[in-house]
């Protein structure tokens, strides 16, 4: 049951995170059909050698989206997924592109997820959308976040964030200073990462908790910088090639949990659904904790990393505060984390964000992350985080032995 | 042109009930809080639905309820979720927690912030919009003692 790794991402493309992109403006399908030039000549494969795909939303579509992409980029594919995971769309599309090549479906699939400007309209302006600030919160008549939350103010993430990271304080007490040194160590990891948008800019505790406070207990520097960029990596069968250019990372274990849109329903706020994700990851993979020599956590806010920590199983629930003091989380320390800044200081290419982590670690494992390489890196655990701690998924990618 | 101040768009978003939902709004303008009781395996439902998130079941009735309960967590906010909640920053995001079991996103009113405790009782607010067009469900400090 469940991957045997017989599938691996062996090609990868990132567009440097910028603040604000200085290039032309390119449609979502464009900046997907560049994104998969790139990665595929990474992988050392030919454009006619992909038969599956995997993609987000884009905005020339509101449906039939894969084959939409699939045309624009000439693909003639056996398998086209459209995923819906917000930001658990990046582990979700891997997962899903290597369960489609166990099956038999396709040898190559590309996943990718742009977040570059896309054009505007001839003759109209850029205008401010309204639905913009609803962020993960539906405003459509007939949804329940519309009628029973949206009234009240609850909408978008920040304050759904805020709100856990209360409970919590209230269940299991709250260290500002420990939650700090999360954003601290991944700023640190940014400074030795050329790519990352504040590289150069290191931060300490206290400039954390100096920083504009959001929704208490969240500061600025706690919560994800949005950037430009775009993301994209390619799936493929392990022995479809000989040699590969570089080591494939193999998908050995996944795992996908969702019950809830708002956490406000949520059976316990403080047990994500990271858990059994995670646990049916680690168990697919056959793969203990402590084998882990990197994690890749979905980052959005510091609380989130902090309950992946707990919920994945690195440490005991409650205890999470304590690993984070008691651990270096930088690349040079015992239990690195976020190698590249994470997407608090690597950047949040908009809802490919997460693929940030996902291409992180298959750097890490090709042995090819620069000044911030770890020494060893054969197995790396990977998290997606969607909405409100709502849909969440775990990967486990070990190295080509 | 539409600027954003006509713009209907950049009001504050009202809720706007469903026939599910209705008796849920209608018992708020009265100053009673209604929730669905699921007459199959007694589930009590929020947010209303047509089927029990439990069991599926269609024979949802709704019960008249005391909307008492206890804070289950919050937030203030320095910043608005969104500008049309600009006037009302800093905003006091909570989840209560009904002493039915079941969890309401809502807001704090008449209560200072150094008030806030988690875990604190709560009596429920009928609220009606500027506009009179729906009353809000909100919930302040309740000070008589209740449940444990």
């Amino acid at each position: 049951m469940g991957l045997a790794g017989d599938a691996a991402i062996v090609g990868l493309a990132d567009w440097k995170p910028a603040r604000k992109y200085a290039g032309a403006p390119r449609f979502t399908i464009e900046q997907f059909a560049e994104l998969a030039r790139l990665a595929l000549e990474d992988a050392g494969l030919e454009a006619a050698e992909v038969d599956g795909l995997v993609t987000a939303r884009i905005g020339e579509s509101s449906n039939f989206v894969p084959a939409t992409v699939a045309e624009y980029c000439g693909f003639a594919v056996n398998f086209a997924e459209l995923v819906d995971l917000g930001g658990a769309n990046s582990v979700g599309m891997v997962w899903r592109a290597a369960a489609a090549i166990e099956l038999g479906l396709a040898n190559v699939v590309v996943c990718a997820i742009p977040g570059r400007p896309t054009p505007i309209r001839p003759g109209s302006e850029r205008v401010l959308d309204p639905r913009w600030f609803y962020g993960a919160s539906s405003p459509e008549y007939g949804s329940p976040q519309a009628e029973f939350e949206i009234p009240y103010g609850h909408l978008a993430q920040n304050a759904g964030y805020a709100m856990i990271a209360n409970r919590y304080a209230a269940v299991h007490g709250y260290d500002p200073r420990a939650m700090a040194k999360i954003a601290v160590d991944q700023r640190t990891n940014a400074c030795a990462n050329p790519d990352a948008v504040f590289h150069g800019q290191p931060i300490t505790v206290d400039d954390v908790l100096a920083s504009k406070l959001i929704a208490d207990p969240l500061h600025l520097l706690e919560i994800v910088m949005p950037v430009h960029g775009g993301h994209a990596v390619v799936v493929a069968r392990r022995d479809r090639k000989p040699r590969w250019p570089h080591r494939p990372a193999r998908v050995v274990g996944c795992g996908e949990h969702l019950a809830i849109k708002s956490p406000a329903y949520a059976k316990d706020l403080l047990s994500t659904p990271v858990g059994p994700a995670s646990e049916l990851a680690f168990r697919m993979a056959g793969v203990r904790r402590d084998e882990i020599d990197l994690a890749c956590v979905y980052d959005c806010y510091t609380i989130t990393v902090l309950l992946t920590l707990e919920d994945a199983g690195f440490c005991k629930k409650g205890e999470g505060l304590a690993f984070v003091r008691d651990h270096d989380l930088t690349f040079r320390g015992d239990f690195p984390l976020n190698t590249h800044g994470g997407q608090l200081s690597y950047g949040q290419a908009g809802g490919g964000g997460g693929m940030s982590q996902v291409t992180e670690a298959v750097r890490q494992l090709r042995h090819d992350a620069g000044v911030r390489q770890l020494r060893r890196c054969d197995t790396v655990y990977v998290s997606g985080t969607g909405g409100v701690m709502s849909e969440q998924s775990a990967l486990i990618l070990r190295g080509e032995a | 042109m539409t600027t954003r101040s006509s713009d209907p768009a950049f009001a504050k978003p009202l809720p706007l009930a469903t026939q599910t939902s209705a008796p849920f709004w209608e018992g708020l303008r009265r100053g009673e809080v209604c929730l669905q009781r699921c007459e199959a395996c007694e589930a009590w439902v929020f947010h209303p639905r047509s089927n029990c998130p439990r069991c599926l079941s269609t024979k949802l009735a709704w019960r008249k309820v005391a909307g008492t309960g206890r804070l289950h967590t919050f937030t203030i906010t320095r910043v608005p979720t969104a500008p049309f909640f600009a006037d009302e920053v800093p905003q006091m995001l909570a989840v209560v927690e009904l002493d039915e079991g079941v969890r309401i996103p809502s807001t704090l009113v008449g209560v200072a912030e150094d008030e806030i405790v988690i875990g604190m009782r709560v009596a429920p607010v009928f609220e009606p919009t500027v506009g009179g067009e729906s009353v809000l469900l909100r919930f302040t400090k309740a000070w008589a003692p209740g449940p444990r």
